[in-house]
């Protein structure tokens, strides 16, 4: 997994709440068995609109994405995350995130920071009349840095440890092994078997 | 303090428990589709793990197959690919799988309970967020990501924050007419999208326990769209019903063993959710969605709402974009919305009493003249048991598709879409822009209301033919 410190980029503000996986990535997406290449893929149907704020300089070369609330509601595809990142997405910001979303992006190495609506709003308007402002996020701190203020957000505690320190999910659990025998071999016996 | 039944399955299946740490939970249940895991099986081989208990995994082809001519090769190469994959990988770990075609084939969520492999009590994941639909049976199933799937895959656990416990009191009797596909609609409409997050929803009161199983299935499955990551039902003298003689269900001693165990999961009656929403279900009427999310919905005796109606700025432009996308006008009534496309089918209400609950509407009527209406059952299972009851013969005799079984048009991964500009009713979940098929526009319907709408081409109720 990519590790995660610090990262200064341009800030993209995307006015929209209850952006679902569909619009980050559509279905007909889905269809490779590969982990990469997505970054077409990415916003595909809004990105055909020449005004899209993706299509317009500075923003399309952004790599932070302000989105209103309830951002990655709907599918649990971890495509949206790749896509997002094969873009040149670092970091998400909202003021709420659905659940799997937000694991996926934790498993993926895409920082999700969850700040107010206040903050939000904030963003939005100093991108919007200062597009080429440089936003500085900061994990350890938890911190958004701009040229006037530095505003805090919050993750999961274990998640920002294992991004900071880019740790594979399935090697930390390796390490528990024996718990997971243990436990199997107290399971009722009468729960349910595939065929193999 | 007692438990809720939430907290009861948790506690069952933490495996490893540190403070400042996610708890690692048992995995009972493993399904995995073409379209999820691929990318689970790559990064297994990179790793050169193998996975951990393959007879605790379920493979399904369903999200891409064809629900015509299915014993032709898929024509799109991409979707052949997928499913050619997902059949090396089950082959190559020695995972049970699923054909197209084969007579236990269908939508996995469809499937799992249908077979008696969904069981209460278990902990069940799939890399699809609709796995909520098994928490009708007191499982507690969720959705996960491909990173996760490979992660159950190679040690048959997953880590996971605990979750918030809420309880959705559905009080009194459901009127005529309604189903439970109303009252998820009733519900989402009223918390919102994000109503549930971080929460794990607990269905009970009156109208659930009178439910059927499959009813109950279609009311957890949209608890995803609350935002919630799964919902749940204890079981009960009707999930035993269900469960009994199913071919994976315990025999003999051992299903005396399983029905104490899983009657002693509900939640005990001291015990506390972090927060209770109660909803009457004698003011459930049959519900549409207007908008772009599934919680833009409306009774159908209602109107399209005004922007002006939302006292949130944000909600505001919402509904202003989501009727620009859907080509609605303020104030304009639900019944009189004109519809070109019907689906019955999905993971939501696929299901057989789903099929005869829309045979019955549309027996001896028609579907409007220039309506598309496909009708897609959730299994190969369901499939036969409508032909068995002659329901398939209602459906063609009206003028509706009868197909093969999958995920179809629900998300138009497989030749089954909805037009650019084409407006649907669909009894699906997600009425999101382009879900159906790029520029489609959806609007979210029971059964019956489908049918209904079959018929007279504009949204309706089974009342409104009389």
């Amino acid at each position: 997994m990519q590790q995660f410190t610090t990262h200064t980029g341009t800030g993209v503000p995307l006015r929209r709440s209850n952006i679902d996986t569909d619009q980050i990535i559509p279905s007909r997406f889905l269809k490779r068995v590969s982990r990469a290449g997505f970054d077409d893929a990415l916003f595909a149907e809004w990105r055909k609109d020449p005004d899209f704020i993706l299509n317009t300089t500075p923003y399309q070369s952004g790599s932070i994405l302000i989105a209103g609330s309830d951002f990655g509601i709907g599918s649990s595809r971890e495509h949206a995350v790749w896509g997002l990142l094969d873009y040149g997405f670092r970091v998400i910001v909202s003021s709420r995130f659905a659940d799997i979303f937000r694991g996926n992006s934790g498993k993926a190495g895409l920082l999700t920071a969850q700040v107010t609506e206040r903050d939000v709003e904030y963003l939005w308007n100093l991108l919007e009349q200062e597009p080429a402002t440089k936003l500085s996020v900061d994990l350890p701190n938890q911190t958004i840095t701009t040229a006037e203020t530095v505003i805090n957000f919050d993750i999961d505690p274990y998640v920002k440890w294992r991004l900071t320190m880019g740790y594979d999910d399935i090697s930390l659990t390796e390490r528990h092994l024996e718990a997971i025998a243990r436990h199997e071999a107290a399971r009722p016996a009468f729960m349910p078997r595939c065929h193999v | 303090m007692g438990y809720t039944l939430a907290e009861k399955i948790w506690n069952s299946h933490v495996v490893h428990q540190q403070a400042g740490e996610p708890d690692l939970l048992y995995v009972d249940l493993h399904l995995i589709n073409e379209v999820t895991s691929p990318q689970a099986f790559d990064g297994l081989r990179t790793a050169g793990r193998s996975v951990r208990r393959p007879e605790l995994t379920l493979g399904m082809e369903d999200h891409n197959v064809p629900t015509t001519g299915i014993d032709r090769p898929i024509a799109d190469p991409l979707s052949a690919l997928q499913v050619q994959t997902l059949r090396r990988n089950c082959t190559d770990f020695g995972i049970e799988l699923f054909h197209m075609g084969g007579i236990e084939q269908g939508i996995v969520h469809v499937v799992g309970p249908q077979l008696g492999l969904t069981q209460p009590g278990m902990t069940i994941v799939c890399g699809d967020s609709h796995t909520s639909t098994h928490g009708a049976f007191g499982a507690l199933a969720f959705g996960i990501g491909t990173s996760e799937a490979e992660h159950v895959l190679a040690t048959q656990t997953l880590p996971a924050q605990p979750f918030k416990t809420m309880s959705v009191t559905i009080e009194g009797d459901l009127p005529q007419g309604t189903s439970s596909k109303d009252v998820i609609l009733a519900l989402i409409a009223q918390i919102g999208t994000g109503g549930g997050q971080g929460y794990v929803l607990e269905y009970r009161g009156p109208a659930v326990e009178k439910m059927t199983m499959e009813a109950r299935m279609t009311m957890c499955n949209m608890s995803i769209e609350a935002g919630a990551r799964a919902g749940l039902i204890a079981p009960d003298q009707v999930t035993l019903d269900y469960l009994k003689g199913r071919p994976r269900a315990p025999q003999g001693q051992e299903w005396d063993t399983a029905a104490a165990y899983w009657l002693a999961l509900a939640t005990d009656e001291d015990a506390v959710f972090d927060a209770e929403v109660t909803l009457d279900a004698a003011t459930i009427t049959p519900f549409v969605t207007w908008g772009t999310n599934p919680g833009q919905g409306v009774p159908i005796s209602g109107s399209v709402p005004s922007p002006e109606d939302f006292d949130d700025e944000r909600d505001k432009a919402a509904a202003e974009r989501a009727l620009e996308y859907m080509g609605l006008k303020a104030g304009t009534p639900m019944k009189s919305v004109e519809v070109d496309t019907v689906f019955l089918g999905s993971c939501t209400n696929g299901r057989i009493e789903d099929l005869r609950i829309a045979a019955q509407v549309l027996q001896g009527r028609k579907v409007k003249a220039g309506m598309r209406m496909l009708v897609v059952p959730g299994s190969m299972k369901v499939k036969a048991q409508a032909e068995e009851e002659g329901l398939d013969e209602v459906f063609k005799a009206a003028g509706a598709e009868w197909r093969f079984a999958g995920c179809s048009m629900c998300l138009g991964m497989n030749p089954d879409q909805v037009g650019a500009g084409d407006r649907c009713a669909s009894t699906s979940n997600r009425n999101f822009e382009g879900r159906q098929g790029q520029g489609a526009r959806t609007h979210l319907v029971s059964p019956a209301v489908a049918a209904a709408t079959a018929v007279r081409g504009t949204i309706s109720t089974p009342a409104d033919l009389n």
